[in-house]
C-alpha cells in the first residue's frame, strides 16, 4: 500500500516534470536575447521576439493585482474578524463560487462591463477580467493565514492595552504576513498564464502598446496565436513563449516559497 | 531561597466551629510566611457583587472580595469552577469574548474599572496579563516583544529614549536579563518554553502594571522553569500585586500570601494561605484541600 502511495507521488511530479522537458527540449533553441526585446516579424523574416507581449503580461498581471490583492486581502481581513455575521457566511460561499467560476465566464464579464460600454478591447478589461479571479483566491487564502493565528496572541495583545485595530494589523496580519504573501503570490502565478478571460477583453497585440486603454498583447495569447499558425517557424516561438512563460510561473511560485520563511528563519507555526 | 526552606506542616491548630475530622493538608507551606490575613491588609482591587457571564450561563456568581496590595493572592479551584474567569474580569478581558457580560463592580486603585469613564484599554494598560500558554509575538525580537506594550502607549512615545533601560530593567525583573542580554535581536520564538514565560512576564511588567494577572502561568512548564517562575513571582510581590490562578493546590501554598477558593462560580472562601490550608472554615474547602474532590 504505502508502495502505491510512493508510486502516485512520484506519478504526481510527472506532469510537470514532462512538461518542463519537452518545452525545454522544443523552445530553448528559439530563445535568445532577441526573444526578449525584439518585436513580432512577419513570416519569412528570420528572428523577432516577443517583447510586446513579455510586457504586455507584466502590465495585466500589474493591473490584476491592483484590483485583486486590495480587495482580496481585505475581504480575507473581514471574514476572520467578523466569523460568523451573515454577510461573513454569504462572501465565503460566493468566493467559493467564484473560484469554480469557468475563466472564460469572467472573460465574458469583463467584455459585458468594460469592452460593451467602451466600445473597444483594451488592457484595462483583460486586467479586471483577472483581477476578479484573483479575488476568491486571496480572499479565502488570507482568510486561512489569519485563521492560524492563535487567539492567545491576540489575547496577548490585547491585555497589554492594544486597541482591537491595533491589535488585528501589528499582531495579527503580522503574524501572517508570510502566509497571506504566498497566497497573493500563489494567486498571481494562477492568473499569469490564463488565456480565455483575455480573449474578448484585452485581444492581443502585434504592435508594441503599453497603455491600459489600448488592446494589448500577451504571453498567452501570443502563444494560442502562433501555435495555431501553419508556419513551423511560428510554432518554434510559440514553445519559447511557452517556456518563458512557465519560468514566470515558477519564480512567482519560488518567491511564494521563499516568502513563508519568516524574519528569523523558521516558518510561523 | 524561601522556596527551598519549605517543612510539612503538620499540626492542627484548634478552629472555631470547624467540622470534625480534623484537617490533614496536602500541601506544603512556606515556613516563613507572613502572618498578615487578606482582610487585614490595604485593598487593591476590590470586586463587589461580580458576576461574569457567557451568554446566559453565569461563571462566576455574585463573587465580593478584597484583593490586597502588594500581596499575592492565589485563587484555586476545580476546573471550569469560573476562577479563570474572574481573573478576566479584572483586566475586563472577559468582554472580549462575545456574548459575554458582567455585572457588579471592579474597583482597582480606588476607581471603578467598569465605570462610566474607563476605556477598557487603559485598564488594560495598568492591569498586565499573562496566559496559560506563552504567547511572545512570532514577528518580533526578544527586544521588540518586551517593549510591545510600551509602544503602543501614545503617552509614552516621548519616553522613547528610555526604552532600552526600560527593556533592560523589565528583563531583569523577570530574571531573563542574563539570559538573553547578548541575543536581544534574535527571535522571541527560539527561546524556550520556560524562557518565553518569563519573557510574557517581562512584556507584563515593561509598562510598570500595579497589578499582574497570572492565569495559569506554569500550566504548560517543566517543573524547574515552573520553579523558577514561582521564584519571580515571590518576589513581585515587593513592588506589585499578584493575582495567580493555578488547579495546583502546591503551587497556591509555595507563592501566595492569601489564597481564594472558587466552587462552581461561587466564592466560597477567601484567607491567608495558611489559615485555608490548615484551618479552612468551609467544609466545602476542606473537602477540596484534603482532595476528596477537584
Amino acid at each position: 500500500m504505502i508502495g502505491l502511495t510512493y508510486l502516485c507521488a512520484v506519478l504526481a511530479t510527472l506532469p510537470l516534470l514532462l512538461i518542463l522537458w519537452h518545452l525545454i527540449v522544443k523552445g530553448a533553441s528559439s530563445i535568445s536575447l532577441a526573444f526578449f526585446t525584439h518585436m513580432p516579424r512577419p513570416v519569412g523574416e528570420p528572428g523577432g521576439g516577443m517583447a510586446n507581449a513579455i510586457v504586455g503580461t507584466l502590465i495585466l498581471i500589474g493591473i490584476a493585482s491592483a484590483i485583486g490583492l486590495p480587495i482580496g486581502i481585505g475581504a480575507g481581513l473581514y471574514l476572520a474578524e467578523k466569523k460568523s455575521t451573515p454577510l461573513a457566511h454569504s462572501v465565503r460561499f460566493l468566493a467559493d463560487v467564484l473560484n469554480g467560476l469557468p475563466s472564460i465566464v469572467m472573460g465574458i464579464f469583463a467584455w459585458q462591463v468594460l469592452v460593451r460600454p467602451i466600445g473597444h478591447f483594451s488592457a484595462l478589461a483583460g486586467g479586471v477580467a483577472l483581477g476578479a479571479m484573483m479575488i476568491p483566491l486571496v480572499t479565502r487564502t488570507t482568510e486561512e493565514m489569519l485563521l492560524v493565528v492563535p487567539t492567545s496572541l491576540r489575547e496577548a495583545a490585547l491585555a497589554l492595552g492594544y486597541p482591537k485595530w491595533r491589535t488585528s494589523i501589528s499582531v495579527v496580519l503580522r503574524t501572517a504576513l508570510a502566509g497571506i504573501v504566498t497566497g497573493a503570490l500563489v494567486a498571481v502565478a494562477r492568473i499569469a498564464g490564463e488565456t480565455a478571460p483575455l480573449l474578448f477583453t484585452a485581444l492581443g497585440n502585434q504592435f508594441w502598446s503599453t497603455s491600459i486603454r489600448e488592446p494589448i498583447a500577451a504571453l498567452p495569447l501570443q502563444i494560442f496565436t502562433y501555435a495555431t499558425n501553419a508556419y513551423e517557424e511560428l510554432h518554434q516561438l510559440a514553445w519559447a513563449g511557452a517556456l518563458v512563460l512557465i519560468s514566470i510561473v515558477l519564480v512567482i511560485s519560488l518567491a511564494a516559497r521563499f516568502a513563508t520563511r519568516s524574519r528569523f528563519g523558521a516558518p510561523v507555526d | 531561597m524561601a522556596l527551598q526552606s519549605t517543612e510539612m506542616v503538620r499540626e492542627t491548630p484548634p478552629r472555631p466551629a470547624t467540622p470534625a475530622t480534623p484537617v490533614t493538608p496536602v500541601v506544603q507551606l512556606r515556613a516563613s510566611e507572613p502572618a498578615v490575613a487578606p482582610e487585614a491588609a490595604k485593598p487593591c482591587i476590590v470586586a463587589s457583587h461580580l458576576s461574569a457571564f457567557f451568554g446566559n450561563t453565569a461563571a462566576v456568581r455574585d463573587v465580593s472580595i478584597a484583593i490586597p496590595q502588594n500581596a499575592v493572592t492565589a485563587i484555586i479551584g476545580p476546573s471550569g469552577c469560573g476562577k479563570s474567569t474572574l481573573l478576566r474580569c479584572f483586566n475586563r478581558m472577559h468582554e472580549t469574548v462575545p456574548n459575554t457580560r458582567v455585572e457588579g463592580s471592579v474597583e482597582i486603585l480606588g476607581s471603578s474599572i467598569y465605570g462610566d469613564g474607563s476605556s477598557p484599554i487603559a485598564v488594560r494598560r495598568h492591569v498586565g496579563m499573562v496566559f496559560q500558554r506563552p504567547t511572545p509575538f512570532p514577528t518580533m525580537s526578544i527586544r521588540a516583544n518586551v517593549a510591545a506594550g510600551l509602544r503602543v502607549d501614545a503617552k509614552s512615545h516621548a519616553a522613547r529614549g528610555a526604552t532600552s533601560e526600560i527593556v533592560e530593567e523589565a528583563l531583569q525583573r523577570a530574571g531573563l536579563w542574563a539570559e538573553v542580554k547578548d541575543r536581544l535581536d534574535e527571535s522571541a520564538i527560539a527561546l524556550s518554553g520556560g524562557q518565553q514565560q518569563r519573557l510574557c512576564i517581562a512584556r507584563a511588567l515593561a509598562t510598570r502594571p500595579r497589578v499582574i494577572l497570572l492565569d495559569e502561568p506554569t500550566a504548560s512548564l517543566d517543573p524547574l522553569s515552573t520553579q523558577k517562575v514561582e521564584e519571580l513571582v515571590y518576589e513581585l510581590r515587593q513592588t506589585v500585586t499578584v493575582v495567580i490562578v493555578t488547579h495546583n493546590m502546591q503551587q497556591a501554598a509555595r507563592v501566595s500570601d492569601g489564597t481564594a477558593f472558587l466552587l462552581m462560580g461561587e466564592l466560597v472562601e477567601f484567607a491567608s494561605t495558611r489559615q485555608l490550608f490548615t484551618a479552612p472554615r468551609d467544609a466545602r474547602t476542606e473537602s477540596y484541600i484534603t482532595g476528596r474532590f477537584g
